[in-house]
């Protein structure tokens, strides 16, 4: 398990919203799976730390909730992403692409030492 | 916005909603089985699938409890289950609940009742534009009397010569008689220049203010009503505005009316305004002064270069009038500090008097809540077993402690409103014209702020107490049952200097209520020069303008007199123009004939008295004799004078048969001396005895004085027959202030102002005796209740029961003796502070300080002596067997 990357603060807020916005409206599970597959199953979700973190951008208003039917017939909660929940989208994936550039450039073997 | 979106989301989430739990429990549960038929799918036996749906979860509970944690605020939710929690432990407890907000409201409530008077007088400013500039302005007469009132002509050339002042107007008192369908009725006034309420900056709400120039000799009388005059006497008619009122036979229009926020001290009771025109007898002399003075200062002048500039213009005219105005000053101070000056020591004594008891009542709660976090010892141990954190346990405290501080507060609120109403309604009708800000006294913002403030200090000083003290440290030492540890002891050392704090405080309330007390008893044992028993008085006001001559006001005066006498069960009546302790003031400005004169102020107390005044009021005759009825305008001008005078004046000389005038000694001033009457008492009781003059009525009549009635029977029945008759002899005389003399001197300010600040710090006093006298009790009984055992032991070792009660009470006398100590000090330094408002009683008094000692040493003997007996009659087998 040595090779599996914990899911760092902050980062998850992200994926729940691209998640929600590639699959549309998605329940508190199908995130959680949506999430470590795309990882390529390089990342362990603590799926109870995923809940907290939906009601955060509840309240924040980026995500919303209601109740729906699941594909095996049950009563269940979808989250959707909201038009504020779209623009925080954008703007945190433009921050963090940002980021990873510096970042790629900073660590490039090529690299000019002063 | 996004994270204010987000608290207030979970400020409304702290709050428990069933709801919200069955669906995250829904939700979690839709979860695991999802999963677990992905695992099943993926080929697990259902044990495994389950288990390992469980173990990606993180476990359900750990789940709903992050969720929660971010559902609502953590803080917030826990102080809830806090309050929620010292609700149930306060109202297991009852009786230590209510003892605690009984004590707490007491000390809340009687502090907060002394500020609300205390903001109402010093702190709220005076109902007038940028008051701050405003200031007195009067003269002062040599070093005798600091001020005194302006005469007309001085304040013209005042107004003229100064450049201190932006505006410079006076006021002087005057009655009216109204007419009205019921009769003629004497109405409070004053006169004022045309700029008076301009310079207060007090525009009317109805009508207009006087026109400047219309305080100029001859023109047309105008008058502005008070709010409330307008109200009672007009119905709060619109249309009044240009309508006449007849004032003493003279019809003023009425011009305005005045705010219902407006108040004046000096004229309190003021219902109509009018113009000062300068055409009284006492306006066209200068020497004759009636007037108080308001001036507004310039932008950037001091009240100090003010008062310099006054001063300077003052020693002018002495140079250009020396005749009347040799030894003639000024003095200019800020308004306010002339309207309620006078107040400020007495409120601030009170103020202090209350925060005091406040502290003893904020140290008994902390005692008692000492006591109970000591018996809550396991209960706080098993908490903090179980995992609740220090700060968890302290918060605790805190929130009972402001739990217990708001119900105090809320209940002293309540007294306060009490208290309130009922020392305003103690206050004499008299004095409380004179304090016109007092009106709507009551729990404003101020008072509520204070009260708050108050409140949450005590509930810090209280709450934090038994935190700082709390056995947090010794949780296995809680839990073992029974144990002993060094944390008793320091509480008990703690808990001791607490009540040593209290009984010092109760010392020092019981030394300063003892030393009113004496002074009030001193004041009203006073010597008064009469015999203020069984005599009626009332005050007659006659139109001036039908008893417009001499001859008729005297014909007036013996009809009145006359009639008064022959009323059942009247002994004698006479007259006075101002009664006994009422003032020192209204006085004439003598010249010895026969003596050099360089000018010098003699000034005297002058009262016109009828023939039988000193037989009715049994005043002493020194030497002489009193005059006669007969000696009228047409005989030779005699006056009766008091010890006062003989000793400063005709010191080694007898007085009788000497003369004196007025300054100038014109004829017809001369007046020869025929008596000499003990010093009477006409200022108030706690000032000092002027020389007096008493002229004979009938020489000197006037349209206004004070009828004194001594009758055999009460004197309070005899008034409305009094009434009844002098309005027989003349519907439209004005009849006002009537009172039995004793009850006149009991209601005077003087008594009155030392009287209620003496009750007010005895009762503080008291309860704070009480309040430290149950804290010692609290203390020892706690301390015989957990040594029992010890004593059990001393007991089955043959201690006699003497030597426990010797052991109990040698402690308790230890605390008592110290608490003593310490209060006799600090009340000593205490009273040297309120030198200024005991009356001839010395702050170091031996006695007072004996007794109050003994007092307090009383009490703790009887508040031990009940835990001693409780420690002597432990039976030692059950004490031994115990725990």
């Amino acid at each position: 398990m040595g090779d599996k990357a914990d899911v760092w603060q902050g980062t998850l807020a992200l994926m729940v919203l691209k998640t929600l916005e590639a699959l549309g409206p998605l329940h508190g599970y199908g995130i959680a799976r949506r999430i470590e597959q795309t990882s390529g199953q390089l990342l362990v979700l603590n799926y109870g730390t995923l809940y907290p973190a939906l009601l955060r951008l509840e309240q924040e208003g980026s995500i919303a909730s209601e109740w729906g039917v699941s594909e095996n017939n049950r009563r269940a909660k979808f989250y959707r992403l909201t038009r504020a929940g779209r623009r925080q989208l954008a703007r945190e994936a433009r921050d963090w692409e940002q980021a990873t550039a510096i970042l790629a450039r900073f660590l490039a073997p090529s690299g000019e030492r002063a | 916005m996004k994270a204010l979106r987000a608290w207030v989301a979970r400020l409304f989430g702290s709050w428990p909603s069933a709801r919200r739990e069955r669906e995250l429990a829904e939700e979690l549960q839709d979860h695991l089985e999802l999963q677990v038929e992905d695992n099943l799918r993926a080929g697990m036996p259902r044990e495994r699938a389950r288990r390992e749906a469980l173990l990606k979860l993180g476990g359900v509970e750990t789940a709903k409890e992050a969720y929660r944690d971010r559902a609502g605020i953590p803080l917030l939710e826990h102080t809830l289950q806090d309050v929620r929690f010292a609700c149930r432990q306060l109202a297991r407890n009852p009786g230590f609940a209510a003892t605690a907000v009984v004590v707490l409201a007491l000390g809340i409530g009687a502090s907060t009742a002394i500020f609300a008077f205390v903001d109402a007088a010093l702190v709220r400013p005076l109902p007038y534009r940028d008051p701050a500039s405003l200031v007195s302005v009067t003269e002062s007469i040599g070093t005798l009397v600091r001020r005194s009132p302006l005469s007309h002509a001085d304040y013209l050339d005042w107004k003229k010569l100064n450049r201190a002042l932006d505006s410079l107007d006076v006021f002087s008192g005057s009655g009216y008689m109204l007419s009205t369908p019921e009769g003629a009725e004497l109405v409070s006034g004053a006169r004022v220049s045309a700029g008076f309420f301009r310079t207060l900056g007090v525009a009317p709400v109805l009508g207009r203010d006087f026109l400047p120039g219309e305080d100029a000799k001859g023109a047309p009388a105008a008058a502005i009503l008070s709010h409330g005059a307008w109200q009672r006497r007009f119905g709060g008619r619109e249309g009044v505005i240009g309508e006449t009122a007849v004032l003493s036979d003279i019809p003023h229009t009425i011009v305005g009316v005045l705010p219902a926020t407006f108040h004046f001290a000096p004229r309190g009771a003021a219902e109509v305004w009018t113009t000062q025109q300068g055409t009284g007898a006492c306006e066209l002399r200068r020497s004759c002064h009636n007037l108080g003075g308001v001036g507004r200062l310039k932008p950037g002048v001091s009240i100090a270069a003010a008062d310099s500039e006054m001063k300077r213009i003052a020693s002018e005219l002495e140079l250009q009038y020396p005749d009347s105005n040799r030894g003639q000053g000024a003095s200019v101070v800020a308004l306010a500090e002339e309207l309620v000056g006078h107040l400020r020591p007495v409120l601030l004594l009170l103020l202090g008097g209350a925060a005091l008891l406040l502290v003893i009542a904020t140290v008994n709660v902390t005692s008692l809540l000492l006591v109970r976090s000591e018996s809550r010892r396991r209960e706080i141990s098993v908490r903090g077993a179980l995992g609740a954190s220090r700060g968890r346990l302290a918060r605790q405290f805190l929130v009972e402690g402001l739990l217990l501080a708001a119900a105090g507060a809320a209940l002293g609120l309540g007294l306060a409103a009490w208290a309130m109403r009922l020392l305003l309604r103690l206050v004499p009708t008299d004095m409380a014209r004179g304090m016109p800000y007092l009106q709507g006294l009551g729990l404003d913002p101020h008072v509520l702020a204070f009260a708050a403030a108050v409140s949450l200090l005590a509930a810090m000083l209280f709450s934090l107490t038994p935190v700082l003290r709390s056995p947090f440290t010794a949780i296995q030492d809680g839990l073992a049952l029974g144990a002993r540890g060094s944390t008793r002891t320091l509480w008990r050392h703690f808990a001791s200097r607490l009540v040593v704090v209290e009984l010092a405080i109760a010392v020092v309330l019981l030394v300063g209520a003892a030393l009113l007390g004496k002074s009030v008893r001193q004041l009203l044992d006073v010597e008064l020069g009469f015999d203020p028993d069984r005599i009626a008085t009332l005050r007659v006001a006659a139109p001036p303008a039908r008893y417009d001559d001499s001859e008729r006001a005297v014909a007036l005066a013996r009809e009145v007199v006359a009639r008064a006498s022959g009323l059942p069960g009247v002994e004698s009546a006479a007259l006075t123009s101002v009664l006994p302790v009422s003032f020192n003031g209204n006085t004439d400005w003598i010249r010895f004939v026969g003596r050099p004169y360089d000018g010098e102020h003699n000034e005297v107390n002058q009262r016109d008295v009828s023939a039988d005044y000193f037989a009715t009021l049994r005043v002493n005759l020194v030497r002489g004799r009193f005059f006669t009825d007969a000696e009228d305008a047409s005989k030779p001008k005699v006056v009766v004078i008091n010890r006062a005078l003989a000793r400063r004046y005709y010191p080694g000389e007898d007085p009788i048969g000497q003369r004196f005038g007025d300054t100038s000694l014109a004829p017809g001033s001369i007046k020869e001396i025929v008596g000499i009457v003990d010093d009477v008492r006409e200022g108030a009781l706690d000032s000092e005895i002027w020389p007096a003059v008493y002229y004979p009525f009938n020489q000197d009549s006037n349209t206004s004085f004070s009828l004194v009635v001594r009758t055999s029977q009460a004197e309070r029945s005899l008034l409305p027959a009094l009434r009844a008759e002098i309005r027989r002899i003349d519907s439209s005389l004005g009849i006002v202030d009537e009172a039995a003399m004793r009850d006149r001197i009991n209601d005077s300010p003087a008594a009155y102002l030392h009287r209620s600040s003496a009750w007010l710090i005895g009762s503080f006093a008291a309860l704070a005796l009480f309040l430290s006298v149950v804290g010692l009790y609290g203390v020892v009984a706690y301390s015989v209740s957990r040594r029992s055992q010890e004593i059990g032991l001393r007991m089955a070792l043959g201690a006699g029961r003497g030597s426990v009660y010797r052991l109990v009470l040698v402690e308790a006398g230890r605390l008592a003796a110290f608490g003593i100590g310490a209060g006799l000090v600090l009340g000593t330094a205490a009273a040297a502070s309120l030198r200024k408002v005991l009356f001839e009683t010395s702050a170091w008094d031996v006695p007072t300080l004996v007794g109050v000692a003994g007092t307090l040493a009383l009490a703790a003997l009887v508040a031990s002596y009940l835990p001693a007996r409780r420690a002597a009659s432990v039976d030692p087998v059950t004490a031994l067997r115990a725990e």
